[in-house]
């Protein structure tokens, strides 16, 4: 019961991206397809999952004062693996993605699971709370991402939804597309979130 | 490229916050006042010059010459943080005023990843020193004027009457929408 808690709060009362508001640039950034918000996803979803678990393991070994710096190492290791193996075996979404990839380190997402919840909790809890986590942030890329790209490109996940020569809102799948879906998704979360508060 | 089109490009046509969508949680987080939003630009924009100027140097001599490119992003984040580190005890000690005016957003500037970013970034152009370093004051130029712009309206706003749940985060992300919109006419000048 406790663990199925830690899962589900990642996916929506403590949402990274709807909730927290943190981990914005990858989420701006990536998200021009839903495919691409997925698999931004899923890399940072694997990151967090590792490194929650193995600093959870260390939390007795790594003195307090050095904490940070360790869990950053921690956290670059998974990344890096994460960027090798993504440019071996899927290069062009390696292209896609490109300097987001290495920029998950500084995803403030992970660092605060860690800082947060895995240097105080065991093992299978920080690992169930950092698979929650990466889910509710998977999640959010794939909505805006689903959304920019049905405005923009009239198609989601590549699959063609309008017939061919509909004029489509071409700004939703450039930068301006993606700070404005944003806006615009976190006020109907806000309003989803109060109701849910009236209802209860 | 000539160093005035690199900077051009880093500041206006390519602007870090607006087009490349680095730096966003703090362009969020600290653009309620002007006053603030001046101290954190500054601050961002010295740290970067000065993590670019090491990072390239690792890069060209330690990284590169012992086939560790694989090393980058451990390497860079650390001299990063540590970099925010030093800065923040140099100036404490020489000029106690600046340090108190930029004081507590310079431990904040280690998670933006604007200047990881800007670090890779330089090292895929392969840009010499002298570009690296022209590179990081035009990206931290631009994002000072990104944060600048975004503060003004938001004290702005205060007066105004927005939806409820609009407020905060919300308008302020569609705020940012219109100026990258006014950001994209600069595309093509460079």
């Amino acid at each position: 019961m406790r663990l199925f808690k830690d899962f589900v709060r990642g996916l929506w009362a403590e949402n990274p991206t709807f909730r927290l508001l943190i981990g914005l640039c990858p989420t701006l950034a990536v998200t021009t397809s839903a495919i691409n918000g997925m698999s931004m996803g899923l890399a940072t979803a694997f990151v967090l999952l590792c490194s929650s678990a193995l600093i959870s393991l260390l939390k007795n070994v790594i003195p307090g004062k050095v904490r940070i710096p360790a869990y950053i190492i921690v956290i670059a290791t998974f990344v890096t693996i994460v960027d090798l193996v993504m440019n071996a075996y899927m290069p062009d979404l390696h292209q896609v993605l490109g300097l987001f990839i290495p920029l998950i380190v500084v995803n403030c997402i992970v660092l605060g699971r860690a800082e947060a919840f895995a240097s105080k909790n065991g093992v299978v809890s920080s690992a169930v709370d950092g698979l929650g986590m990466g889910l509710g942030f998977t999640w959010a890329l794939t909505l805006l991402g689903s959304i920019r790209e049905i405005l923009g490109a009239g198609s989601i996940f590549g699959v063609a939804l309008l017939p061919e020569g509909t004029t489509t809102l071409g700004i939703m799948a450039l930068p301006p597309g993606a700070f404005i879906t944003l806006g615009v998704l976190i006020a109907v979360m806000n309003m989803i979130a109060a109701r849910q508060k009236k209802t209860s | 490229m000539s160093l005035f089109t690199i900077l051009l490009s880093a500041l206006l046509v390519n602007n870090f916050v607006l087009v490349r969508f680095l730096g966003i949680c703090p362009f969020m987080g600290v653009s309620k006042q002007v006053d603030s939003a001046i101290g954190m630009g500054l601050a961002t924009t010295f740290v970067m010059v000065v993590a670019a100027a090491a990072t390239w140097l690792i890069q060209w001599f330690i990284l590169e010459p012992f086939g560790l490119p694989f090393l980058q992003n451990m390497s860079f984040i650390l001299v990063i943080a540590s970099m925010v580190q030093l800065v923040e005890m140099f100036l404490h000690k020489t000029s106690p005023g600046l340090y108190r005016a930029m004081g507590i957003f310079l431990p904040l500037i280690t998670t933006n990843c604007a200047i990881l970013g800007l670090a890779i970034m330089a090292v895929q152009n392969s840009y010499t020193f002298i570009e690296t370093v022209i590179f990081a004051l035009g990206g931290g130029l631009g994002f000072t004027l990104a944060l600048i712009l975004l503060a003004g309206i938001r004290e702005e706003l205060q007066l105004a009457d927005i939806p409820k749940p609009l407020r905060g985060a919300g308008i302020a992300f569609i705020l940012a929408g219109l100026l990258s919109l006014a950001f994209g006419g600069f595309a093509g000048l460079v």
